[in-house]
């Protein structure tokens, strides 16, 4: 995976696996404290006990096809080679929250990525049956994505239509160019 | 969700209402994009993006798009299933974007399979 968005595509899959009917997903860029905090918390069916302690170890999976599953795997190396940390909460039944903590400006960590892409895939493989939420801070600025308020405004037309999903991908990277700016002291 | 102003997704409603009434369930062909972590490594979010922006140039209106788990084939990774209504369900793999261009090009818009690229004609089941 060469940026943190696909892991964030990879992971949020995990979600939509997992039963969910609601996924967020939290983006902090904290230049200042030089942290970067990536969170996907869900309303899945969570996972057991055993699935937590094992869900690191690439020969675990809960998957009938193969014998391995490598996305928390790869998320942790990505995590340990930018000195931060991974946890992963979770209770059986009442879903999952996977927070990634980076160092920002570590030269081993992987850039952001193309998270409209990430959130338009999402939106595109299971926008109908879940709802998505994508919050992003930076420069004490805050851009919200939600498919609710969405689907509330299209009343009646799909969220999975192409025309729909290529417009909702250029108003994210509208969204979150203006988080660039940096704010007038 | 200060900055998506209203006006502008009410006008795209209505545009899209118009063209979605006539063929609500009634699409030509589905792709699917297989979006397991083999496939996202491998690059299938640059498939995804290549089919959505031609679908787009191309203004095609039929057709709709979605994402599936690992089908167990990684190693042949980026992978789709292109099903046209009332025809088996064809899997292409080792994609690029130029490839699925081609796919959509000739598979969906004409009808003709992209042998080159096909592993095989038929459905497995993803999850």
């Amino acid at each position: 995976m060469q940026d943190l968005s696909l892991h964030i595509l990879d992971i949020a899959e995990n979600s939509t696996a997992a039963r969910a009917t609601r996924i967020e997903i939290t983006i902090e860029e904290n230049i200042r404290k030089n942290r970067l905090l990536v969170r996907i918390r869900d309303n899945g069916r969570g996972m057991t006990k055993h699935a937590q302690i094992r869900a690191l170890d690439p020969f675990y999976t809960t998957k009938k096809v193969r014998r391995v599953g490598l996305g928390l795997p790869m998320l942790a190396q990505a995590v340990k080679e930018a000195d931060g940390n991974l946890t992963i909460r979770s209770r059986s039944g009442s879903g999952t929250t996977i927070t990634a903590r980076f160092v920002y400006d570590h030269i081993d960590r992987k850039p952001i990525g193309n998270m409209a892409e990430t959130i338009m895939n999402l939106v595109a493989g299971h926008g109908r049956d879940i709802d998505l939420v994508y919050k992003h801070r930076k420069n004490g600025r805050k851009y919200i994505f939600d498919t609710r308020i969405i689907k509330y405004q299209l009343r009646g037309v799909s969220i999975t239509n192409p025309e729909v999903l290529n417009f909702l991908k250029k108003e994210i990277i509208k969204g979150l160019k203006a988080l660039e700016k940096r704010r007038k002291k | 969700m200060k900055k998506l102003k209203i006006g502008d997704l009410d006008k795209l409603r209505d545009k899209v209402k118009r063209t979605a009434e006539v063929r609500e369930g009634k699409y030509k062909a589905k792709i699917t994009v297989h979006m397991g972590t083999c496939g996202i490594a491998a690059g299938a979010r640059d498939i995804m993006t290549a089919l959505m922006d031609d679908i787009e140039r191309k203004k095609i209106k039929d057709v709709i798009v979605t994402t599936s788990g690992c089908a167990g084939l990684c190693s042949r990774e980026p992978m789709v299933t292109v099903e046209i209504v009332g025809k088996p369900p064809v899997k292409y793999i080792d994609l690029t974007a130029e490839k699925i261009k081609k796919i959509l090009n000739s598979h969906i818009e004409k009808g003709v399979i992209v042998k080159e690229c096909a592993l095989a004609i038929g459905s497995e089941r993803t999850h």
